[in-house]
């Protein structure tokens, strides 16, 4: 029984990371391709993870595939968000049929600055500072 | 479960060579990272499954430790990405 699940885990965990290649290889643009890999991937290694730590049904073994699970769940989106932010500022280009790109209009990719899109009149002048390029 | 094994070893490294393509073909640097990262979580997978068929469960370890140098590295290419600014590749 504990074998028939340990085999189903591995296999459907590998799968979900064949399926993160894949998504990687055939999506059109940086964004969801990152939405390929994080996911799937962060779920293939923790079913693997799973499947070892019944396998082996130690304190020490269930508590490091444990630690592995928690840090692939905390640092898969923390990742994906910081290589995102950074493709976004160096401007890799959005597939075609994106529909809708809301940081656009309120960013401003010369001076990095954020705007909320609420600001009044007055909030909203620049002020220059020493630090602005020339 | 040997076979199951040899299964799971086969479509991961099916993966490997998939994420290679996106390394190698992947028009921006970006793109590269993102395959990278998924390369070390792969390498985390294979890693575990390792562990299963030996038996040594010490193996875990090094899984542990490929998971962070992942990470870090994913981090590293962000920052710098981000020191470069807009680049055109």
């Amino acid at each position: 029984m504990i074998e028939v699940v340990k085999g189903t885990l591995l296999l459907s965990g590998s799968l979900f990371i064949l399926l993160a290649a894949i998504g990687l290889v055939r999506l059109p643009d940086l964004l969801t391709r990152m939405h390929a890999t994080t996911k799937a991937a962060a779920l293939g290694v923790i079913l693997i993870m799973l499947a070892s730590a019944m396998h082996f049904a130690e304190v020490g073994v269930v508590a490091r595939s444990f630690a592995i699970i928690l840090f692939i769940l905390m640092t898969a989106p923390v990742a994906a968000h910081v290589i995102g932010r950074a493709g976004y500022f160096v401007g890799s280009k959005l597939w075609s049929g994106t529909v809708k790109d809301e940081l656009k209009p309120n960013y401003d990719p010369l001076t990095h600055e954020l705007k909320s899109g609420l600001e009044t009149q007055e909030n909203a002048r620049r002020v220059p500072r020493e630090s602005d390029p020339e | 479960m040997s076979t199951v094994i040899l299964i799971c070893q086969v479509i991961m490294g099916l993966a490997l060579v998939l994420t290679f393509v996106r390394v190698v073909r992947g028009p921006s640097l970006p793109d590269r990272v993102v395959a990278l990262e998924l390369f070390s979580t792969t390498v985390v997978g294979l890693v575990g499954v390792y562990a299963v068929q030996s038996e040594v469960a010490s193996f875990l370890d090094a899984a542990i430790v490929i998971a962070l140098m992942g990470f870090l590295a994913a981090i590293g290419f962000a920052r710098f990405l981000e020191r470069g600014g807009p680049r055109d590749d």
